[in-house]
């Protein structure tokens, strides 16, 4: 068992085109650090100065990991881990 | 080139001209790899802004789960200006995240007349296309 990562089009290109890709790790900063050994540059679009970047959504099953405890939220196997670029934008 | 049918164009255009001032925003999804638009799908501005707009985190999880499970992708990704030209903003561009989308912007700044336009956005280059209105 693993935890199953559903990564978007736009951060296909490191993930050699793949929808899903597989990691492990106690916490979601683990399971990323685990990701980045064999997708180099992943990390670095989701995290920033220590923490998700604001425009990326990180969903563990069904939840939103902002409200879970962001890079610390414990993650197990068997658990969904969601990937989402945030649409914003707007006239300001 | 976008294609949409009438009736799609101007549901985007009441949802805009129902929330004006704050921005309004949704998603048209169609199957993958059609370029259609066909299941108008109205989403919560989080931020319930006149100058900016956040699809509700939630919602979009939903929404994009429930995309997936139909084969279906994000076609038309559409917002409105309420004060300014219907045209990508610097934010607007840079937090464009699907690349195979028409990015649609309507301006409710005039009461009558309301602008439309699509356009492509990539890698931070704005591309705008032409737009065919089908019945």
């Amino acid at each position: 068992m693993a935890i199953e990562v559903r990564i978007p089009t736009i951060l296909r290109s490191y993930t050699d085109g793949a929808k899903a890709v597989e990691g492990k790790g106690g916490t979601l900063e683990e399971l990323i650090g685990d990701l980045e050994v064999r997708h180099p540059g992943l990390r670095d679009r989701l995290v920033e100065q220590g923490a998700l970047r604001r425009f990326v959504n990180v969903y563990l099953n069904d939840e939103d990991v902002r409200f879970l405890g962001g890079l610390e939220t414990p993650v197990a196997d068997g658990d969904t881990v969601t990937v989402l670029p945030a649409v914003a934008g707007g006239a300001r | 080139m976008l294609r949409i049918s009438q009736e799609l164009a101007d549901r985007i255009v009441a949802h805009a001209r129902a929330d004006h001032p704050d921005e309004a925003c949704g998603v048209i999804a169609g199957p993958v790899g059609s370029d259609r638009p066909e299941r108008f799908i109205q989403m919560e501005n989080a931020e319930r802004s006149p100058t900016f707009y956040r699809f509700d985190s939630m919602e979009q999880l939903r929404v994009w789960r429930e995309m997936d499970d139909r084969d279906e992708e994000p076609v038309v990704i559409y917002h409105s200006h309420t004060a300014t030209e219907a045209y990508p903003s610097r934010t607007d561009i840079s937090y464009a995240s699907e690349p195979n989308a028409h990015y649609v912007l309507v301006s409710t700044r005039d009461e009558v007349d309301v602008e439309f336009r699509s356009y492509r956005i990539a890698d931070g280059v704005v591309t705008e296309e032409e737009v065919t209105f089908v019945k």
